[in-house]
């Protein structure tokens, strides 16, 4: 599928001196090794003459713990880099060894602008400093936080943290560090001739959608900069899914990004089936993409009804909660959950399709295309609307590669990127559906992009429907979880097998994965480490809000109060997404 | 009219305003649920009606919180300000011929005054609240009003040119042959833009704008200062829907089926349905846009409208 030999080729004979070492991963993503000297030289030549524009993801790995190193490359730490290129359609993953407790690297802020805060959660969850970083502080955890969350010695509960207590001297310094000073936020707080004014936009904040807080730097109502603090929705995720076994860490995922439900699942297992080498039947699939584009025009009906509101309009959100109230009786239906279903299975579903979902499906399908009409005309022609959102938080497509910006956000600036149509998952090359796009970059088209993709993906709902293939929900593999019981009863093997799968957990091989997928927001990865055990090593998620959220600054500086509302309601995160 | 009379006049508009004001709680919240396909308070009392004591009892049982941070006086004074000013307005509205509490000369002039000392609460409000939000919606307030005011001034000037009088009841009576309506159509959807505004209600509530400023000037507000300002919003819709019947509408005229009070609140209370409906469908311009709007557009079209109506009339004169 991709052109990998020749990226390694060029990256030789451009760096003669230096040693790749190229690791095989059974997601085929070209995976190198580079030296730590020469990471910053090998990225700026992959930016700038190889066309890999977006750093996708930056993270990092404790390897002091692990199991099984299964090269000599590995060290006390890994730093990973993907970068993607829309050019090619190909990621590369560059890793970094590192050694010592607390070791250092150089950053790469000045190549990425949207490296800032991978860099900053690398910081913060590892204790590894980026040297040359503008502004290396805590992101996700307090600022008083003592330790680093994702390195193997940091307790993973709190019944491992000893009993909280809170004394005087402790309680002072925690109220001493809530205090706003701008500079610590890299602010000013006065310019030549005028004092600025600094409004606090939440945690608790109707338009903030969440918790989040943002510091608003003002000159009379024009944004002089914007801050966003993030953090308030850390559950720790990552760490979670250390602790979980593989089976049991699905339900954690819906609660990623909470609007996308079975999404998320999808995202975790694709990954879990690459290293098990799980080939899932046609029937799974096409029910996987039934029920996460179901979710899509779900979450896309969440934001078109909020971001109505944010912008005053107080009654199309009803009408569409009615409606997502329809789709989630039909997720009711199939899946007994609603909002975090947590129903997929690594192999498959949990269970086949109830008799009858035909008919809830279909009345769906025939029911909503006209309510779709009605808010078009009702949000998006009207003129107010037009006049709160057009030429309002524009960027480039340039602009968006180089924060990490994907999804509707993406095909806003006239970039027709979907993963589902380049890089097929789960059977979406058997579908025919159109990526809609618009070109102006700003959050009328942002609106628009979304309002055409409920419609794609009803259209898409609608071929699973008249072509649901037959089949088993579940493949025929032995790491399927829960396994299939057909033969439990008759060979003693099985019911070995059966019984260490459900009561363990499945025990997946070691290697390493990524999965990819188009999530409601945009990109949404799951890196998976296994060092063959029945829980990963290590799970790295790389979330869709998170670049979105780190580019709001970016686009909102110049425009008043009023348009930041728009411009967050147009970029549509999950809170819970950002933070993890 | 002797003057025992007179005080009951006054005592009973006054006592209908203000159930008109908290009845509006239950009228609002139930015409907007039905427009959002939704119940709406449907447990106390027939219909939920008696949502509006409950809310009346909560506002006035809940704890008077002044923040230790506001300027206390101008803080306490500011709710009343409002409902003040609000209520001498309807000083010079007839309800029926007869049923009014001062048959002012310069009516309409008293009209606009007192709506005018309206703004004093909004600013006021949010400057004593010494809060960045508040502050905020005192400015977009401030700037909101004193942008339309002028024209809702202006608005009204053909009428009076057309009557030759300020005074409200000579005002209706010259509506017998046709209503205003017919002859100021301009003028009356800038009179309807201009209340809209001068009222804070969607789409123009940006001084609130919830979503952005959480509840603007009024933010620091709780219990039955809150509740002042949420009557005097009451009330300053059913000044401007009356107004509309008055100047606009033929006031208390109508076929004879009904008494001349009753086609009086027929009328008024569709204009206030019209108010709820347009809070239920309509998105809000940014508060630049707004103003905009007004010195750009509405008040062009105004003097264009007072300059054509004063054509006219010197045309018919000669």
């Amino acid at each position: 599928m991709e052109d990998v030999d020749n990226i390694l080729l060029q990256l030789q004979q451009r760096f003669s001196d230096t040693a790749f070492y190229r690791q095989q991963t059974v997601d085929g993503i070209l995976t190198v090794w580079v030296p730590k000297t020469a990471l910053v030289p090998v990225i700026r030549v992959l930016k700038t003459e190889l066309a890999f524009l977006m750093l996708y993801d930056l993270s990092a790995i404790d390897e002091r713990d692990r199991a099984r190193k299964d090269n000599s490359l590995i060290d006390d730490f890994t730093v990973l880099y993907h970068l993607f290129s829309f050019r090619n359609n190909q990621f590369i993953r560059l890793k970094v060894a590192l050694d010592g407790d607390y070791p250092s690297l150089a950053s790469i802020c000045s190549l990425f602008r949207n490296a800032n805060w991978y860099e900053r959660e690398v910081y913060d969850m590892f204790g590894i400093r980026f040297e040359g970083h503008p502004h290396l502080q805590r992101i996700l955890m307090p600022m008083s936080w003592e330790g680093h969350p994702l390195r193997k010695e940091h307790p993973a509960r709190a019944t491992e943290m000893g009993p909280f207590r809170l004394w005087d001297e402790k309680q002072d310094r925690e109220q001493e560090a809530l205090r706003f000073k701008p500079e610590d936020w890299g602010m000013k707080s006065q310019s030549d001739d005028a004092d600025y004014m600094f409004l606090n936009i939440g945690p608790q904040h109707p338009g903030t959608h969440g918790v989040l807080r943002i510091v608003l730097q003002l000159d009379g109502e024009d944004i002089v900069d914007a801050v966003p603090e993030i953090g308030f929705h850390h559950r720790g995720a990552e760490k979670m899914g250390e602790r979980q076994s593989w089976h049991t860490y699905i339900p954690y995922t819906d609660r990623i990004d909470y609007l996308g439900g079975v999404m998320n699942n999808l995202a975790y297992l694709l990954a879990v089936e690459k290293l098990a080498g799980i080939e899932v039947p046609d029937r799974v699939k096409v029910i996987r993409v039934m029920l996460c584009e179901l979710f899509r025009i779900n979450s896309h009906l969440v934001w078109f009804g909020t971001f109505a509101q944010d912008l005053g309009q107080l009654s199309p959100v009803f009408y569409m909660f009615t409606d997502r109230e329809k789709i989630f009786d039909i997720i009711e239906a199939i899946c007994g959950g609603r909002m975090h279903p947590s129903w997929f299975r690594i192999g498959g579903v949990a269970q086949d399709l109830p008799d009858g979902w035909h008919k809830l499906v279909r009345d769906f399908i025939d029911y909503f295309p006209k309510q779709l009409a009605t808010y078009n005309k009702m949000v998006i022609r009207n003129s107010l609307f037009k006049a709160r959102t057009r030429g309002i938080g524009i960027y480039t497509r340039e602009e968006a590669f180089e924060w990490g910006v994907t999804g509707p956000g993406l095909r806003a600036c006239g970039c027709d990127w979907d993963f589902r149509k380049k890089r097929p998952y789960s059977g979406y090359e058997m579908f025919d559906f159109d990526i809609p796009t618009a070109q102006e970059g700003d959050c009328f088209a942002r609106s628009l992009v979304r309002v055409e993709e409920m419609r794609q993906s009803l259209r898409i709902v609608e071929q699973c429907l008249n072509n649901m293939p037959s089949g088993d929900y579940k493949a025929d593999h032995p790491l399927t979880t829960p396994p299939i019981k057909k033969y439990t009863m008759q060979d003693i093997e099985t019911l070995i097998t059966h019984f260490l799968n459900v009561s363990w957990g499945p025990v997946i091989p070691a290697g390493e994965a990524m999965s990819c997928i188009e999530a409601t927001k945009g990109a949404n990865s799951y890196y998976l480490v296994s060092d063959g055990n029945t829980a990963p090593y290590r799970v790295r998620i790389r979330t869709p809000s998170f670049p979105h959220m780190q580019m709001v600054p970016y686009i909102s500086r110049g425009y008043t109060v009023a348009d930041l509302l728009s411009i967050l309601g147009s970029v549509d995160y999950v809170l819970a997404d950002i933070d993890r | 009219m002797t003057s025992a009379q007179h005080i009951w006049i006054v005592l009973g508009i006054l006592f209908v305003l203000l159930n008109i004001a908290a009845g509006l709680i239950w009228v609002e919240r139930r015409l907007l649920a039905l427009f959002q396909d939704r119940l709406g308070p449907n447990r106390a009392g027939p219909l939920g009606i008696l949502i509006v004591l409950a809310d009346t009892l909560k506002l006035f049982f809940k704890e008077d919180w002044i923040p230790p941070f506001a300027d206390r006086w101008v803080f306490i004074l500011s709710p009343a300000i409002v409902v003040g000013a609000v209520l001498m307005s309807f000083v010079i509205i007839p309800f029926a011929p007869g049923i009014v509490v001062a048959d002012l000369n310069i009516g309409l002039l008293f009209f606009l005054a007192m709506s005018s000392l309206a703004v004093y609460s909004i600013v006021l409000g949010g400057w004593a609240s010494n809060n960045k939000y508040a502050l905020l919606g005192a400015l977009r307030g401030a700037s909101q009003m004193i942008a339309y005011e002028v024209f809702m001034g202006l608005s009204l000037m053909g009428v009076v040119m057309m009557t030759g009088s300020m005074r409200m009841a000579d005002i209706v009576n010259a509506q017998k042959e046709a209503w205003f309506i017919l002859t100021q159509p301009l003028g009356a959807i800038i009179f309807f833009i201009a209340g809209i505004a001068e009222t804070h209600r969607l789409p123009f509530d940006i001084p609130e704008a919830e979503s952005e400023l959480i509840a603007g000037y009024h933010a620091e507000y709780s219990g039955m200062k809150f509740g002042m300002f949420f009557i005097g919003e009451y009330l300053g819709i059913t000044l401007i829907s009356a107004m509309m019947v008055t100047v606009f509408f033929g006031g208390w005229l109508g076929p004879a089926f009904l008494p001349a009070w009753g086609w009086f609140f027929v009328k008024t209370f569709l204009f206030i349905g019209l108010f709820i409906l347009l809070r239920a469908s309509l998105p809000r311009p940014r508060y630049d846009q707004l103003i905009g709007y007004g010195w750009k557009l509405m008040l062009p079209l105004v003097l264009a409208n007072l300059l054509i109506t004063g054509a006219v009339l010197l045309l018919l004169k000669n």
